[in-house]
């Protein structure tokens, strides 16, 4: 594979990572929640579309995945989150979404057993290629969904009142209340978009070239944490950037694999954890994060 | 001078603690061999976990790179104790040498990592730290004759002198001892160890100090309390914690797969913390025996529980998923239901109270105080 192909690949799944990035991010910045959670949502709307696709077609079965995993995502903000409150709010409400995942990872991996499930997805492992450049069809539509999503959401968030309400409530709680904002209506709304963000994630973390639904999948999930943290955790347009360098950075670490060889085997892994750690050194609230000043 | 009732209540405690200790030291004497195994795994845990509440609890600092730190403390004591092979690399030192030098190189590479973890704060020190369990899966597969790779590798037997923590024979006062009754008295005085240091540590200066920086890190360093290396010291000693639990961890498995130290245990010896109480030493033994001793005992006797089926049966939960779920569902409770609460402390009378600048900020007398204890 040559170098354009390995960035255009890159491009591709960090535009993915990017979406996944986003939903932790607006939850974040909405609730103060890290939702840890995040990558059984995922696990959850891509066994449904697995499970689903052949009785209710591919369509009827993202269209099912996308309102699970989206009122999944609201119960356990409406049930479990909104109870938090108190002393190290922050560090609680994280461990709580651990919690959260232990429950559904196991769920989903004893449901998946030893099987790999195939998401049934209409343009299967088909290829396209223009000149030199040849890419999977999966790869082409996950840069031209990942990036109509990102467009659409930056426009709702800037331009719409549900996108205001979201930025004010994030911004400074008390007030939005007393302007007659409800950050709880609000963070519902936010926690099901990061539900349907999830479901559509999904589809292009199982699909072509991974192997398909497998029990241990839950792992990919976790590319996109250093993703979000990149960014700044509660930067949008951070997560979108995290999303894609991330994408690259590990398309590139695999895609000269023989000339990293003194790093190891499987280095690929590991190279979006060593890209945060750099970056955190550098900057420890990520590229685009508020920083709290303090000085003493 | 103690109120009367605070005083009967710590010479109450201390009669549960040393009546409990005595039937720990008894137990050899009466369970069988699976019993002392589920209390080998439960202390591993628990030694290591310790290390995390000193880090989480006390310091204040997240981290989900604990199990990189036990993963050291195992393969570092596999490595220095084992001979020398074909195809795999040992010292053959003796293995109380090689438990310790594994337990103070994970105390080196926890000072190495203190740069980032004094930089980087709360929830981004916790996803940064994942970063040490990924590079700590990435050498134990890529550094196969140390670590045995993912095949894995025996772990020598323990010994001290020339008594040897092996499956001879050993008759003590009518009862046959045989590896895990050995093992069993070695977690245990370990554990004992750990837990009374740990609590010294809590109640010591340091403690203290490492309270006030993570209840409110500007006013700690205004106090004159030097940020910076308290958590390094915390951090060095959490992992050392960690390693400990390694070792134990080791001596357990008998044979060592890089399986028990991906982020599942990281994520394990939170919930263990959590479950027990944040910074309530205690509790963390508590929280032990759900997290790491249950799995074992739900496989056991799963015929006897609803749903549960057999792990042979393709359909059904296994003992280990139930165990997960009731953790899962645990770990969701304590934090709902804001458990384990704050031990009261009694409120200063009204008209008392000090005004203060930022209401905001935590109160640092009395609750903080309470809490570690």
């Amino acid at each position: 594979m040559n170098f354009l192909n390995l960035i255009l690949n890159g491009l591709s799944i960090g535009g993915i990572y990017a979406l996944i990035a986003v939903g932790i991010v607006i939850v974040f910045k909405a609730t103060r929640v890290l939702n840890f959670a995040y990558g059984s949502l995922l696990f959850v709307g891509a066994y449904i579309v697995a499970r689903g696709h052949e009785a209710l077609t591919f369509w009827g079965a993202l269209l099912l995945a996308i309102v699970v995993a989206g009122a999944l995502a609201w119960a356990i903000d409406r049930f479990l989150c909104r109870y938090v409150t108190g002393r190290e709010q922050v560090l609680r409400l994280a461990i709580l979404t651990l919690g959260v995942d232990i429950i559904l990872v196991t769920e989903m991996t004893r449901r998946i057993g030893v099987e790999t499930l195939s998401l049934g997805t209409p343009w299967g492992s088909s290829v396209v290629s223009v000149g030199p450049i040849s890419m999977a069809t999966s790869r082409l539509l996950a840069i031209v969904v990942a990036a109509a999503i990102l467009i659409a959401f930056l426009i709702v968030i800037k331009k719409t009142d549900w996108g205001i309400r979201m930025r004010a409530s994030s911004e400074d709680p008390m007030t939005s209340e007393l302007m007659g904002i409800s950050t709880r209506r609000v963070s519902g709304s936010v926690w099901i978009v990061a539900g349907v963000l999830a479901a559509i994630a999904a589809v292009f973390i199982y699909t072509f070239p991974s192997p398909g639904l497998q029990a241990g999948a839950g792992v990919i999930a976790l590319r996109a944490f250093p993703a979000a943290m990149l960014g700044g955790l509660d930067s949008i347009g951070g997560a979108i950037i995290g999303g894609l360098a991330i994408g690259v950075i590990e398309s590139l670490a695999l895609g000269y694999q023989a000339d990293l060889d003194f790093l190891g085997r499987g280095f690929a892994s590991l190279a979006p954890y060593l890209l945060l750690l750099a970056v955190l050194m550098w900057r420890p609230h990520g590229l685009f994060g508020t920083r709290t000043l303090e000085r003493v | 001078m103690l109120p009367a009732a605070i005083k009967d209540r710590a010479l109450g405690r201390r009669a549960g603690l040393a009546g409990g200790l005595v039937v720990l030291v008894l137990l050899p004497y009466y369970v069988d061999t699976f019993w002392l195994q589920l209390g080998l795994f439960t202390a591993a845990a628990a030694v290591a976990a310790l290390g995390l509440n000193l880090l989480l609890g006390v310091g204040g600092q997240l981290s989900l790179g604990h199990a990189f730190f036990a993963a050291v403390g195992a393969f570092g004591y596999t490595a220095l104790a084992a001979e020398s092979t074909e195809g795999s690399a040992g010292l053959g030192l003796p293995p109380v040498a090689a438990a310790v030098l594994a337990v103070l190189l994970a105390g080196v590479l926890g000072a190495l990592f203190t740069p980032i973890a004094s930089r980087v704060r709360g929830l981004f020190l916790g996803v940064a730290s994942i970063a040490l369990v990924f590079l700590g899966l990435h050498l134990i597969r890529n550094l196969e004759d140390v670590t045995g790779g993912s095949v894995g590798r025996d772990v020598p037997e323990f010994a001290i002198g020339n008594f040897v923590f092996d499956n001879e024979p050993l008759d003590v006062l009518g009862v046959v001892f045989g590896r895990e009754e050995k093992l069993w008295y070695l977690a245990l005085a370990v554990l004992v160890v750990a837990f009374i240091l740990a609590r010294n540590f809590v109640r010591s200066s340091s403690g203290r100090a490492l309270m006030a920086v993570r209840d409110n890190e500007t006013m700690a360093t205004a106090m004159g309390v030097r940020v910076t290396i308290y958590k390094a010291k915390v951090l060095v000693l959490s992992s050392i914690y960690a390693a400990a639990g390694g070792v134990l961890l080791a001596l357990a498995y008998q044979y060592l797969t890089p399986y028990p130290f991906g982020l599942n245990a990281s994520i394990d010896y939170l919930a263990i913390i959590v479950i027990g109480g944040l910074a309530r030493l205690g509790g963390t033994l508590i929280g032990a025996l759900i997290v790491a001793g249950m799995p074992l005992l739900l496989e056991r006797y799963s015929q006897f529980l609803p749903f549960v089926g057999s792990a042979s049966e393709s359909s059904g939960i296994t003992g280990g998923e139930f165990a997960r779920y009731i953790y899962g569902a645990l770990i969701v409770t304590m934090i709902v239901a804001n458990l384990p609460r704050d031990r009261k402390v009694k409120p200063p009378a009204p008209g008392s109270e000090r005004p203060t600048a930022d209401n905001d900020r935590p109160a640092l007398d009395g609750e903080a105080h309470a809490r570690a204890t």
